[in-house]
């Protein structure tokens, strides 16, 4: 697009720090493909350089070329004035250049002093483990990032955010550089993100430069100096984010502007598909009574543990209920599996796509099918010309990027996983669908898809049932608006008479009146 | 715009255009070492590829073959069965013992019956009560072992009349000139391959293993899976029990002791791995012939038999060895 223009552009900003890092013209070609053709970035110390793509961009590429994993074909760089090259992580790590990952790597059953030092705890003489300096230096570290926790806590006893910052704490152990924040929030909710953000401001401080890839607006914008574009593994432009606003960015980045549609309208809905009364799992959710009607998206927000998934796990089968009622169409039924729940015309799709969702060794076609298989097959033998017309059917219909049905799932990117898990469970043909968490980590463009895709689903008469803990998706997608906090249902919203200060309220349990329980349900005398 | 990722997937197949000759080598490996041994073996010895070794080999390790068969299928879905090995003692001696007293048609249907109900003890354990396959099936190992010393009170079970039953076709007779063990491997690795390979059964199990909680998630009834996958382990022990009793005509009290590993051997050795979710039966078919093969020749060469125990070890390590590499390597090349 316009690359020489902004390019100019930067440079009349270049009279700022001098970057602790430049990456100049990275090229990176794997065979038959170029990923990252001429790429240009740069960070300088104490800022925050947030680097924005669509699935698939190069973003990941460009920052393992960074980290040492891969060596780039063209283009060189420079640290601190010096030209380097990396054969591998180590040698990245030495110099500086830490990554924090998407997936955590700690190992559970260790002390969190452990993990900080795993690979080069220090010893004493006869090669023991000096316990009291591996604590000593743990400590100085936790300080330093503010941490709640001590050294000696267990990893498995920390939450997500806790866990996180274990992994931060552990690239501070050799006085980085530069550090590359790739997707940090995506698992923490929205509650946990401010500790996250102090930790960034702290190593800010210290003068280190940060690299933050996400694909949250509101993060980038909250966080950033500056933001660098990247699409189809080309650099497409750099922008100071006190300059600009996100429908630039997303221009930017997919080269067209996303219509957000927000807070659809409350239609006259009438048929109930699922109606639960009083459902409760004990020690899990209490009491959770609500309705989905035919045509019906509703929205369930709460933060990761409010029971939210929990629910939905009950309703497809997976939990037994310890008292309550599900009905489906207004009878009574108990699921006893997920079978059943298939059986039964009810669909899930799971919260973690990766564990719950896929296969991932299987190809695409394979998974696809996997959740319907008597609707490929005649006499238990499976028509493989039938499974690939559904395949071609469904990678059309949610335009999922594959280079054929034989590609193993594993090998695509997050949003096209999420479509495949999204298809296998719109070839059930079901009546009521389930989402439990549709769009995490997924890039912008495919989060739109998705969204529109439920409201369309939702028009030719699926009833939709969305767990979310983002609130902009709540609220765009739902007619109806369900609050969770601590296992209990705490407020009721209609999707477009709702602000966001009451749903926070309502999802950290600071609700003043009553719980308002679904209105749908009159005839309360008949549960047994 | 999936550059990256179809970048890195590219990498595989990259390294793999790159040096077609390497990549065909570690694709095919099992198949080459295998043709390697034999114009090896058949240096030192004439006989070794002559018709009737060949033949004689291939019967040899029907009856491990005809085991695995149904091991690998419980492999697939992600499970272990190390109890084959002493379900193969009771099955025969049950056979052979049942034969002069209740006649060969009963006693066939006893001992497939039985068989079939051990196994179903297996799966119902390891399936419906979620308890570790290595555990359950290794106690099971030791406790059949038991069971079949007080059913036979220690002493070894013979048929009387070896020569005027039609018992003996199992394991002597022969069919257009193929021996009838060799017939049963055949058939079962068949049905069993298609099996696996082309109805929504093994899809199942496939599923079952290679992720058993995206299985349930997709409203697969995997305990019912498990369960199954230990029928079939079963069945084929049962098959192989008849060969066996067939062609000694009589059974001692451990006879099928130490099985379990080879037939383990020669599932590693195919290439099917022990994570679940992937495999074949011609792997394992072919990985039971190499076995055969490699023991063969090392006697015709004139070890002792007790050489070939040290270098199916060695076989062993080495395609795990080799199995493990591939992986490494593909799991740097796509996540890392």
């Amino acid at each position: 697009m316009n690359t020489s223009a902004t390019r100019s552009h930067v440079a009349d900003h270049s009279g700022a720090a001098a970057p602790v890092l430049s990456l100049i013209d990275i090229t990176k070609k794997f065979p038959g493909v170029v990923a990252l053709n001429k790429v240009s970035f740069d960070v300088r110390p104490g800022e925050v350089h947030a680097l924005l793509g669509e699935n698939g961009a190069g973003k990941s590429t460009l920052m393992k070329v960074l980290a040492g994993k891969h060596q780039p074909n063209g283009g060189k760089i420079v640290l601190e004035g010096e030209e380097k090259s990396f054969e591998n992580p180590k040698q990245a790590k030495k110099s500086g250049i830490v990554l924090i990952h998407q997936e955590q790597s700690l190992v559970p059953e260790m002390s969190v002093a452990e993990n900080i030092y795993l690979g080069s705890l220090p010893l004493k003489w006869g090669n023991r483990v000096d316990w009291k300096k591996l604590h000593a230096d743990s400590t100085e570290i936790l300080q330093r990032l503010k941490c709640s926790f001590t050294s000696r806590e267990m990893v498995s006893h920390l939450s997500i955010a806790k866990k996180q910052m274990v992994e931060i704490a552990r690239a501070l152990v050799f006085t980085p550089k530069v550090v590359v924040f790739d997707e940090p929030t995506a698992s923490l909710t929205d509650h946990e993100k401010p500790v996250l953000y102090d930790i960034i401001k702290t190593l800010q401080e210290q003068g280190v430069g940060i690299v933050y890839i996400s694909h949250r607006m509101d993060e980038i914008f909250h966080l950033s100096q500056r933001i660098t574009v990247l699409r189809d593994g080309e650099y497409n432009g750099t922008v100071n984010t006190a300059e600009t606003n996100e429908d630039e960015v997303t221009k930017l980045m997919i080269g067209r502007s996303l219509e957000l549609d927000h807070a659809s309208k409350p239609h006259d809905f009438k048929e109930n598909m699922l109606e639960l009364r009083h459902l409760t799992v004990d020690g899990v959710f209490e009491d959770v009574s609500f309705n989905v009607r035919k045509g019906e998206i509703v929205g369930m927000y709460g933060l990761v543990g409010a029971g939210r998934s929990e629910v939905a796990e009950t309703i497809f089968g997976l939990r037994r209920p310890s008292s309550g009622e599900i009905l489906l169409e207004g009878r009574a039924e108990t699921i006893g599996s997920s079978h059943e729940a298939v059986e039964k015309g009810i669909a899930l799709v799971p919260e973690d796509r990766k564990d719950q969702g896929l296969i991932l060794g299987m190809n695409c076609r394979d998974n696809m099918t996997l959740s319907a298989l008597g609707s490929v097959s005649s006499m238990g033998f499976m028509k493989t010309s039938a499974e690939k017309v559904v395949h071609d059917k469904y990678q059309s219909a949610m335009k999922i990027k594959t280079p054929s049905w034989r590609q193993k799932v594993g090998n695509l990117s997050g949003g096209n996983q999420q479509k495949i898990v999204i298809g296998k469970w719109l070839h059930t043909h079901p009546k009521l669908l389930i989402l439990d968490e549709p769009t995490r980590g997924i890039d912008v463009g495919s989060k739109a898809e998705i969204h529109a895709l439920i409201k369309e689903l939702a028009r030719t008469g699926y009833a939709v049932l969305v767990i979310s803990s983002e609130m902009p998706e709540v609220l765009g997608v739902s007619n109806r608006i369900i609050a969770m906090y601590d296992g209990r249902i705490t407020a009721e919203f209609d999707g477009d008479a709702v602000s966001e200060d009451e749903l926070v309220h309502a999802i950290t349990g600071q609700v003043a009146q009553a719980p308002k329980v679904a209105t749908a349900i009159t005839d309360d005398a008949t549960v047994p | 715009m999936a550059t990256a990722e179809q970048g890195s997937n590219r990498v595989m197949f990259g390294r793999v255009s790159k040096s077609g000759l390497m990549s065909f080598l570690s694709a095919q490996g099992i198949l080459i070492f295998f043709l390697l041994s034999m114009v090896v073996f058949s240096f030192f010895s004439e006989q070794f590829l002559s018709q009737s070794n060949v033949m004689t080999v291939v019967r040899q390790a029907s009856i491990i073959g005809i085991i695995a068969v149904g091991v690998t299928v419980v492999i697939i879905g992600g499970n272990l069965d190390l109890s084959v090995g002493s379900m193969l003692s009771f099955a025969t001696v049950l056979v052979v013992d049942l034969h002069d007293k209740v006649g060969p048609t009963t006693a066939i249907i006893l001992m497939f019956a039985l068989t079939l109900m051990v196994g179903a003890i297996n799966g119902f354990l390891v399936g419906f009560m979620r308890l570790n396959s290595l555990i359950v099936t290794l106690a099971m190992l030791s406790a059949i072992q038991g069971g079949i010393l007080i059913y036979s009170g220690g002493q070894n079970v013979d048929i009387a009349n070896q020569d005027g039953t039609w018992f003996s076709v199992f394991g002597r007779g022969y069919v257009a000139g193929i021996a009838v063990p060799v017939v049963i491997f055949a058939v079962l690795a068949i049905i069993v391959q298609i099996v696996m390979s082309y109805t929504s059964y093994g899809r199942r199990i496939f599923a079952v293993g290679g992720n058993p909680v995206a299985a349930v998630y997709s409203g697969i009834r995997k305990n019912w899976c498990v369960f199954s996958t230990y029928l079939i382990s079963a069945f084929c022990v049962a098959c192989a029990a008849l060969v066996l009793g067939s062609r000694v005509m009589g059974s001692q009290n451990n006879v099928g002791q130490g099985y379990e590993l080879l037939v383990l051997a020669g599932i590693i050795l195919g290439g099917t791995s022990l994570l679940g979710g992937a495999g074949s039966i011609w792997k394992t078919v072919i990985g039971v012939l190499i076995l055969g093969f490699i023991q063969n020749g090392l006697l015709l060469m004139g070890y002792p038999y007790y050489t070939q125990w040290l270098v199916t070890w060695v076989i062993i390590i080495l395609a795990v060895w080799l199995d493990l590499a591939n992986k490494r390597k593909r799991l740097l090349t796509t996540h890392s």
